[in-house]
């Protein structure tokens, strides 16, 4: 306890230090909860490195005399009670007008309740847990839901060509969102879906799981795990147990399919088809334009992937809101600002924020795994222009 | 005291009789009175409230995690039993106090007890099996309960949340007064409440016969055997109490954060609270109240100064503890009065 007294007496004294600062007249501080640590980093620092790239290359383009101040935490992972106390710090003493970033869906939901409590909007830039808008009317995401990415590839694999499918899951709410979806549209569409499996998130050795699969002799087989050792993993069994030669289409989300991994995967995945929000191989010049200024910042050989673009519109939809207000804002403005904000430029293509539902309207493009350049890359196929997350539409509020 | 008087007057008529026994007598006497420097723990928590009111939350959890360290201090400090398995505990009573919130009971003191109670029974009975054996057997059985549980709790994801957690507890003001605010002064008071009878608790036991008892199964197990003192049945005792204890600290955790997950139950929280107790000095009875504010407070102090590489500081303070300080701090800050 002594020792807690001293390390508080010396935190007093920064705060003090903090305090005794002349506040700019305008500095807009924002809590930016992040994964540093943990199974989940790599997606974390892919989060981060596009928030600061955005704030890098557009600080100059705020209202004169108006500053951004970005409170970095790291939330170690999916641990809710670690994420929910930093955000608890974050509003109670370091006083920020907005939080904004958080990977894992777990996070986010447990922070939502207090971002009512205390009224402050909060920014999702990637956890997808379909409800967490529901949850607290102070949140707005530029991310994505997996219904509104595996609904599109249930239709997709039902329209051509694949009759019977087979589903395998991680065990969490991401892995139940994606199973539901992809049956919906799978089914609706005259599909069949001819076994479901739930893999605990425990579990990194995916040879059983696949070698049931490929007994089963479906056409094609919808998997979704996390991005990251998961993705991974499942890949590498993939290829040692050669469903591909037993020809067996692979369909899947980005997750599994993360453009920076792909130059790790051989030339395994050549073929593999999956729905996204993003591709780095797109060609569309907002995207070109991004890809340079990743690149200029962050080496030649940088990729970026969905978690970057998530946390480059996040912060352009926060840039454009201090614009909007010249930096004096109350959290029912700034979120009257979110549920109408518009992006025609981002480099995922045009997104625009529902103001109903708080969740974001985009394209879900189909993208193929080519070889582009020498180097593997999603290359999109088929555009679903400004899908809607489903879910909330067959789910309307009670 | 009784032993003074039975023992003063045969040493009494010995006039050449040594000193030192009569001090050792009355240093027995006198060993489980209060000191003064025992309510520094508590002055350092109540300044700690009026002082840094924006920490609140963090205290909270320093708070239950002193309890949950000073729980596995009754096991490993005083009777000896190494265990990798104390979190099954802490993870039984956070889930069960969890979920009795989510399903409509959010009163937060029998919440608690019930914790408590749910611990302690999971306790008993595995403690009935595991502490048959001994040594590396023992520690590897206690592992085995832990994750024994830890998939159950994964299994059951209808009751538990699995993977995603335990989410949407509403625990009810206490005494249908005090509403677990934002800032966490109520669930600051309410820890530091519930640990102070705690450790009342277990300041006595230790302190009693049967703690005696208990350190003298941990020193020499056989001469335990040979005068006749039930070990087996001290031990399980005792193993059960400190399984409770956890429970109530899990318990806490989960009433104050609102939250429970898998990550309560797993070898993390098992050896991440064998770590805090050991920089802190085991089988002292304060060690916890060293190890565990020195140990969170670095690690939220260096999380906060460097977001992305903070482990390594950590990483660095234990080097130094294990380097320099064995024992723990107060095992050097004993060397150092010698």
């Amino acid at each position: 306890m002594l020792q807690q007294k001293i390390a508080g007496l010396a935190l007093a004294a920064a705060a003090l230090g903090a305090l005794a600062m002349p506040a700019a007249a305008q500095t807009v501080k924002i809590g930016f909860i992040d994964t540093y640590s943990g199974p989940f980093a790599q997606a974390g620092d892919e989060l981060d490195k596009g928030v600061k790239l955005y704030i890098k290359e557009h600080e100059k383009d705020l209202p004169p005399g108006v500053k951004i101040e970005l409170v970095t935490r790291d939330d170690t992972g999916p641990n809710p009670d670690v994420a929910k106390r930093v955000a608890q710090e974050l509003i109670t003493r370091d006083h920020v007008q907005l939080l904004a970033g958080e990977i894992a869906s777990p996070n986010a939901a447990a922070i939502a309740p207090l971002t009512a409590e205390a009224k402050i909007p909060f920014v999702i830039m990637n956890a997808a847990g379909v409800n967490i808008p529901r949850i607290s009317p102070y949140v707005v995401r530029v991310s994505f839901t997996l219904w509104q990415i595996s609904l599109p590839m249930g239709q997709w694999a039902a329209k051509n060509g694949f009759k019977k499918a087979y589903v395998a899951v991680s065990d969490f709410i991401p892995g139940h969102d994606a199973e539901a979806a992809f049956t919906k549209g799978f089914t609706d569409n005259g599909g069949e879906i001819i076994g479901t499996t739930r893999i605990p998130l425990s579990q990194l050795d995916f040879t059983p799981i696949l070698q049931r699969i490929k007994d089963a002799k479906p056409q094609a087989v919808f998997i979704f795990v996390p991005a990251g050792k998961y993705a991974t993993a499942v890949m590498k069994a993939w290829a040692d147990l050669g469903l591909k030669d037993a020809g067996i289409q692979l369909v899947t989300t980005q997750d599994v399919m993360l453009d920076e991994e792909l130059p790790n995967m051989g030339d395994i995945p050549l073929g593999i088809v999956s729905a996204g929000n993003y591709s780095s191989a797109a060609t569309r010049p907002q995207n070109k334009a991004f890809l340079s200024a990743w690149n200029q910042a962050y080496t030649e050989k940088a990729i970026p992937d969905m978690f970057s673009v998530g946390g480059w519109d996040g912060m352009a939809a926060i840039f454009d809101m201090i614009k909007a207000t010249k930096g004096k804002f109350t959290p029912d403005e700034a979120m009257n600002f979110f549920k109408t904000w518009k992006n025609p430029e981002s480099p995922r293509g045009p997104i625009a924020i529902d103001p109903e539902t708080r969740d974001i309207i985009q394209n879900i493009y189909l993208r193929r795994v080519e070889k582009v350049d020498g180097r593997l890359a999603n290359v999109e196929f088929e555009t679903i222009p400004q899908v809607k997350d489903p879910w909330k539409e067959l789910n309307p509020p009670k | 005291m009784a032993t003074e008087g039975l023992v003063r007057p045969r040493l009494k008529p010995a006039p050449r009789a040594p000193l030192a026994p009569q001090q050792a007598i009355d240093a027995f006497a006198r060993r489980h009175r209060y000191r003064w420097w025992e309510a520094l723990p508590w002055a350092a928590a109540i300044a700690a409230y009026v002082l840094f009111p924006s920490y609140l939350p963090l205290g909270a959890q320093i708070l239950a995690t002193i309890l949950f360290a000073l729980s596995a201090d009754l096991v490993l400090g005083y009777a000896g039993i190494v265990t990798l398995g104390h979190a099954a505990f802490f993870g039984t009573g956070a889930y069960t106090a969890g979920i009795l919130a989510v399903h409509g009971w959010g009163e937060p003191i029998t919440g608690l007890l019930a914790g408590t109670a749910a611990a302690a029974l999971i306790g008993f009975v595995s403690g009935w099996i595991v502490l048959r054996t001994t040594g590396l057997t023992l520690l590897m059985q206690t592992l085995v309960v832990a994750t024994l549980l830890y998939e159950a709790a994964n299994k059951a994801s209808w009751l538990t949340g699995g993977d995603d957690g335990l989410q949407g507890m509403e625990v009810w003001p206490i005494f249908g007064q005090f509403r677990f605010d934002m800032f966490g002064r109520t669930g600051y008071l309410y820890c530091l409440a519930v640990l102070f009878l705690c450790w009342l608790f277990a300041r006595h036991i230790v302190y009693s016969p049967f703690g005696r008892s208990l350190t003298g199964i941990r020193e020499n197990v056989r001469r335990m055997h040979a005068i006749g003192a039930p070990v087996r049945r001290r031990r399980l005792i005792i193993y059960t109490i400190a399984a409770g204890l956890a429970g109530t600290a899990g318990a806490l955790i989960a009433q104050t954060t609102g939250f429970v997950g898998l990550s309560f139950l797993n070898l993390e929280r098992s050896g991440g609270v064998l770590i805090m107790l050991i920089i802190g000095g085991v089988g002292r009875l304060y060690g916890a109240f060293i190890g565990v504010p020195l140990y969170m407070i670095a690690q939220n102090r260096f999380s906060e100064i460097e977001p992305v590489y903070w482990y390594f500081w950590i990483g660095l303070l234990m080097v130094l503890v294990v380097v320099f300080a064995r024992g723990g701090i107060l095992g050097l800050s004993e060397r150092l009065r010698q």
